[in-house]
């Protein structure tokens, strides 16, 4: 048992002389993207086409990743728009709200992500131009502990690359 | 330089056990320990012998199984190290054990010595020197120490001389920069170092529990996958080469292999895989459409508890190593995830939901015995120490549209459901995981 101990004390030590080397970062990093609007008029085929004569997003229900009624209307005027734009690619973020351990939001996350990637491949559009992520419940649109926050926040999220 | 700790056992007991300690009979009365000054002979010394003791005492104290009797009452004020004590001064004040220790600086460096006495036995329980080169390595000294008090007083495995590596939290809720950083298990800020930068998301850090490597998930280029991070070398590895999500990784007891989720991108299906660190070999676990996360190994390497949907909600099962024999354990109201087999092997720790709470709670390893151990609007992310006696998690608190709230913390609890504490971070904290001892 010593000499277990003396191994362990030895790379432990050892692990104290080389994490001095690790640099101290202080400082929050930078989460910039600009999000919205400048106003005036918008570039067609862009993002802010997107969200305002589109809509860029769909919602979904309690630990669901089924599209519904409304998530397929819009995502028909996804592919409408992908078609007429045809040299834009996409990325489509699935989230999840906060209520559900960490984990279990990634795989709902993903399903989420997937199922409009899915409906968009159905829909016609070349998978080449597609890409899908989930961000489990990292990053809320909206903040605040409640169901009014919840519902925005479980959805899929399509963006122009 | 490779720093080392030299340590002599005069006397070699097999646990002492004076107090025994089970898991199961509720609050424990802390045991009254006396601590004398920790003597020195110099300026230096003397510093050293205050830190030493303050370690000893809090993390005693901080364990809910002793206190340390107040110093303004001790009768005898000389350094027992090397003289018997008068055990009727220390039975007279209540003193069930009693601790002397001295620091001397020698050709080696820096030397304590220590001694553990038995008062209502009047006997010696425990006599050791341990030397370390400088003085970086005193708050380990007091670490070491109180792991032998414990172990020899308890009869269980101590946890002081420990880490705790978590995810560092700043900024809004929406735009979190999360950072891995790891500090010792008391959160003693001395201790406390970042090792990402927080330009890319990390999550769920978890120690090898036999090395000192770290696996955990990164979103390096917003492709999120499972890494390995060595603490000896700084090194950091992806695990393996998948085309989708890699997540919920965990060691297997002999640290060579990571249990996590894949999501095959061609379905997002998430299924429990094993994959060998060196040979690269990959073993797919489950087959089935629902969701198949947060695996954890049994400590004797034969079953994985893992969290599934596949009944419909959320819930609790367990597996032989080669993915055969699925039973879903967890039979209580709400639904359940984060399941964590315990160090001892008897417990699985879990987080459950009944709307609109959260639990943390243990169960046998077939679900039966099920006990809820804390409670909050939002808590998850448990963790044993190595011992298995105690669980650390963290709680989230609400959070309000006007951007404030939401903060994380971590805490500390007996799995008793007692002696529940903070453990300071300089920032929020989340996902703490312990480090086996060092």
């Amino acid at each position: 048992m010593l000499k277990k101990l003396l191994l362990l004390v030895v790379a432990g030590f050892f692990l104290a002389s080389c994490a001095a080397t690790n640099t101290e970062q202080g400082g929050d990093v930078d989460a910039a993207s600009s999000s919205t609007a400048s106003g005036g008029d918008i570039t067609a085929g862009t993002q802010e086409d997107l969200i305002i004569n589109v809509g860029d997003r769909v919602f979904f229900e309690f630990d669901s990743s089924e599209l519904t009624v409304d998530a397929q209307a819009t995502l028909d005027a996804q592919a409408a728009w992908l078609q007429q734009y045809p040299d834009t690619n996409i990325t489509i973020e699935g989230h999840a709200d906060e209520r559900g351990t960490r984990e279990y939001n990634l795989a709902l996350g993903d399903k989420r992500a997937f199922a409009v990637y899915s409906y968009l491949a159905q829909a016609g559009i070349d998978t080449n131009r597609l890409e899908y992520v989930s961000w489990g419940k990292e990053r809320p649109e909206v903040i605040g502990s409640d169901e009014t926050a919840y519902a925005q926040n479980r959805r899929g999220v399509t963006l122009v690359n | 330089m490779i720093k080392f700790l030299f340590l002599i056992f005069f006397f070699s007991f097999k646990a002492f056990a004076a107090l025994e300690v089970t898991i199961a009979q509720g609050k424990v009365e802390p045991t009254p320990i006396a601590i004398t000054q920790v003597f020195g002979n110099d300026a230096d010394t003397a510093r050293y012998g205050n830190t030493i003791r303050e370690i000893i005492s809090n993390n005693l104290t901080n364990s809910g199984l002793f206190y340390t009797v107040n110093e303004d009452l001790y009768i005898q004020s000389d350094n027992l190290v090397e003289k018997v004590p008068r055990f009727e001064d220390w039975k007279l004040i209540k003193a069930q054990f009693l601790l002397s220790a001295d620091v001397n600086k020698t050709d080696k460096g820096i030397q304590l010595r220590m001694r553990l006495y038995d008062v209502f036995n009047g006997t010696e329980i425990e006599k050791l020197q341990l030397t370390v080169p400088d003085e970086d390595l005193i708050r380990r000294v007091g670490h070491t120490v109180s792991d032998i008090v414990y172990e020899r007083i308890t009869g269980e495995t101590g946890y002081f001389d420990t880490r705790i590596v978590y995810v560092s939290e700043v900024g809004p809720l929406d735009q979190r920069v999360k950072r891995l950083a790891i500090m010792d298990q008391d959160g003693h800020i001395e201790s406390h170092q970042f090792l990402t930068d927080g330009k890319n998301l990390v999550l769920t850090p978890r120690f090898a529990p036999n090395n000192q490597t770290i696996t955990y998930m990164e979103y390096k280029n917003n492709l999120p996958r499972v890494y390995i991070y060595d603490l000896l070398t700084g090194e950091r590895e992806i695990v393996g080469d998948f085309p989708g999500m890699t997540f919920a990784p965990r060691f297997s007891p002999d640290s060579k292999s990571v249990v996590m989720s894949f999501s095959d991108p061609k379905t997002a299906n998430s299924e429990i895989y094993l994959m060998d660190i060196n040979t690269r070999s990959l073993e797919r676990l489950t087959n089935d459409s629902g969701i198949d996360t947060s695996p954890s190994f049994s400590p004797d390497g034969e079953k994985i508890v893992f969290n599934s949907d596949r009944g419909g909600s959320p819930q609790i099962f367990t597996m032989n190593k080669d993915g055969t024999n699925i039973k879903r354990i967890s039979k209580g109201r709400g639904v359940y995830g984060n399941p964590v087999w315990s160090p001892r092997g008897d417990l699985i720790a879990f987080v459950k939901n009944i709307k609109p709470n959260f639990y943390i709670g243990v169960m046998d390893t077939n679900g039966e015995n099920e006990r809820i151990i804390v409670q909050d609007f939002s808590l998850e992310s448990p963790a044993w120490s190595p011992n298995g006696r105690y669980l650390i998690f963290y709680r989230q608190q609400r959070s309000n549209t006007d951007g404030t709230g939401g903060e994380t913390s971590i805490h500390f609890i007996d799995i008793t459901g007692y002696n529940e504490r903070i453990i300071p971070t300089p920032r929020d904290g989340s996902d703490p995981a312990w480090s086996p001892l060092l």
